[in-house]
């Protein structure tokens, strides 16, 4: 157990220097992009674990609509990506099926997926970042959590959005398995809070733009949108997330997020 | 048409387990219990495209009504549950095939590192798609489907304990469940039904011998692992012609050590599922190894296409169907997965399988949607084909069959 925490901090170290080094090499937009980056997940650190509803409306180009309904239990870990539980309640012929999944900032995310029916574990594969998620216009990329390697940045400059001065940042994802060339976000200024992502596809075409509304802080620190509409310019179908009962540090561990909690999450 | 279905005495554990959530119902009343009713209800119609070969046999057309509700109680944060599955189908053709069963009653406890696991459950071990050969602990419910995916509700206790090594189970499972197999109207069996009423067992404890189970499973990095042991009652019936005309099951105790790995390398999923088993019969190896492919996002849409293939094998080599089944001794399996990723998750399947000393093949399709929020219809195609009276297929083979379903889900 020692030998493995001097092991883990002699990688952060090394992590560090690397980090070090590449930002050396950046140019002044490069490393304001960064920092800005860098500061909003600071800000956001010290979460511990989360239990949050999360209702998906998704609706096509004739206005038809479908529901989808998931519950997520998501817990922070120190130096390494989250780990998260999704549960699914609707539609009603995947409830009961639950995805665990164990996020890493630079290697890939190790994924498993519970199917009710056979009661069965099954590992998937986690390369799959550009495809959509239950049918929705997010893709399985846009709903893991963000961590600072996962993107190169460049500082854009100041741009005035829902009222407010915002950070215009483009972000170009590490991950070749990624659907996109870049993203470019709004942060506003005051707050470090994510307003706006426009979505550019592999051809650097602009695919969709999600907008955050409805901003509510949670233990005076971590600000969560109730509200998030994801437009997809190509297709015209839409996606609205609407997040309900946000709680933090519930007093989930680590034993709430292996392959028995899994199988009988609800 | 008269429809029929046998009620089984309700085994021991049901009851204790009836009375454990009485008991915790009555202690229960200052604390909030979360309770949940779901479910699905379907209607299936099969289509046979030749006559059946047997005298008995039904003709072309079979209905069934399936009906599994799920009523779930929980308390304590979640850390007590309590899940009730009952399961029950009625054919139109096969008095066999009208069958109730409990799929689940149990009771759930779950501290910190570890978990008690107490009734009537379901617990699958594997890796693999085409051939479940680690997979024990269920009886195979195989008046169901001739594929063997539906299993019976077995009775246990099981302890489970998560150390940073693995998680380790044991099991002791009461009860032993006798496979169900087609009546004299159904199709997709043998030449000769398999007589539920004559059945004769190794042990002298028959149908009641305890079996036990000890499984490890962890996950390191990319490597998901399992082993186990199994000592107890062969699901496998070996089968023999009774001076009735009929098929005899007889059942012996068998020893069982498994393991399955899966290795998750970017796109692609290895798998090996092994076995080695030993009875008074006969001591034998089998495998089941392969892989499974995903081309993510073709042609720069939103399809996913997996591709799969595997191959089984078998110590015991080709076998008469009387002998116990080695039917997978040397076999090879193609398998395509198309999933749409629309709001109505549609989404197409194929399967190939064929033996390699022997021409026998099995061909299926399936394709399923949902409709609306809760209604999903589905289609499957299935086709086999053997000219060797060896193949346990050649008892099939004019068995070609189209299923048409719908079910509501609530």
């Amino acid at each position: 157990m020692l030998i493995k925490k001097i092991l883990l901090s002699s990688f952060t170290a090394l992590g560090l220097l690397l980090v070090a080094n590449v930002s050396q090499a950046l140019t002044a937009e490069q490393q304001k992009g960064l920092d800005i980056s860098t500061e909003a997940k600071k800000r956001d650190l010290g979460w511990q674990d989360s239990t949050a509803d999360m209702l998906m409306l998704l609706r096509n180009k004739q206005g038809q609509e479908s529901v989808r309904e998931i519950k997520i239990k998501s817990l922070e870990v120190d130096n390494d990506g989250d780990k998260s539980l999704t549960i699914f309640n609707k539609p009603r012929d995947v409830k009961g099926t639950a995805f665990l999944s164990f996020s890493h900032p630079i290697t890939a995310d190790d994924q498993w997926l519970f199917l009710p029916a056979l009661k069965r574990v099954k590992r998937i594969s986690s390369r799959n970042k550009s495809g959509p998620f239950m049918g929705s216009e997010f893709a399985f990329e846009d709903l893991s959590s963000f961590e600072i390697e996962k993107y190169r940045y460049k500082y854009l400059g100041v741009e005035v959005i829902n009222g407010v001065n915002a950070f215009k940042v483009e972000q170009y994802p590490v991950d070749e398995n990624s659907g996109y060339t870049r993203r470019i976000v709004w942060i506003d200024t005051v707050e470090y809070r994510t307003h706006k992502i426009d979505f550019y596809d592999r051809k650097d075409s602009l695919l969709k733009t999600l907008t955050f509304s409805d901003y509510k802080q949670y233990l005076a620190k971590h600000w969560r949108a109730d509200n998030q509409l994801m437009i997809n310019h190509q297709n015209g179908k839409s996606t609205k997330l609407q997040w309900r009962n946000y709680v933090f540090k519930t007093g989930l561990k680590d034993s709430d997020f292996n392959r028995n909690s899994l199988k009988r999450a609800r | 048409m008269p429809l029929a279905y046998q009620v089984k005495p309700i085994p021991i554990i049901v009851a204790i387990t009836v009375v454990i959530i009485t008991l915790l119902g009555t202690s229960l009343q200052a604390v909030e219990v979360e309770f949940e009713a779901s479910g699905n209800i379907a209607l299936e119609q099969r289509y046979f495209f030749k006559e059946g070969l047997y005298p008995q046999q039904l003709n072309h057309s079979q209905s069934s009504l399936l009906f599994e509700p799920e009523l779930y109680w929980q308390w304590n944060s979640g850390n007590d549950s309590v899940i009730f599955t009952p399961f029950y189908r009625l054919d139109s053709a096969d008095i066999t095939r009208s069958h109730s069963d409990i799929r689940e009653l149990a009771y759930i406890h779950a501290g910190d590192d570890w978990e008690l696991r107490l009734g009537i459950r379901k617990e699958f071990w594997g890796v693999t798609e085409f051939q479940h050969l680690v997979d024990v602990i269920n009886q195979t419910d195989g008046v169901e489907d001739f594929d063997g995916e539906d299993k019976l509700g077995q009775q246990m206790l099981n302890l489970s304990l998560v150390n940073d090594w693995g998680i380790v189970d044991v099991f002791l499972l009461p009860g032993f469940r006798e496979r169900t197999y087609p009546g004299k109207k159904g199709r997709l069996r043998s030449p000769v039904v398999v007589d539920e009423d004559n059945v004769n067992y190794e042990s002298s404890a028959g149908k009641q011998h305890l079996d036990l189970a000890l499984r490890w499973a962890h996950s390191v990095g990319d490597f998901d692992l399992g082993a186990y042991w199994f000592h107890g009652t062969n699901r496998e019936a070996y089968l023999t012609p009774s001076s009735e005309n009929t098929l005899q099951q007889y059942y012996v105790q068998m020893d069982q050590l498994g393991v399955d790995v899966q290795a998750t390398l970017g796109d692609w999923l290895w798998k090996f599922e092994g076995i080695y088993r030993s009875t008074t019969q006969q001591d034998f190896w089998a495998s089941q190894v392969g892989f499974e492919y995903s081309f993510i996002g073709l042609f720069e849409s939103a399809l996913d296409l997996g591709i799969l293939m595997e191959h089984s094998w078998d110590s015991r080599g080709e076998a008469s169907i009387s002998e116990q089944s080695s039917l997978l001794q040397n076999d090879v399996f193609f398998g395509a997965r198309l999933a749409f990723n629309d709001m109505q998750s549609s989404e197409l399947l194929m399967g190939f399988s064929s033996d390699l000393n022997h021409t026998a093949y099995s061909f299926l399709i399936e394709a399923n949607r949902r409709f609306g929020d809760d209604i999903i219809i589905s289609v499957d195609v299935r086709l086999l084909q053997t000219n060797d009276e060896q193949d346990l297929l050649y008892a099939l083979r004019s068995d070609d069959h189209a299923q048409f379903a719908v079910a509501w889900y609530f």
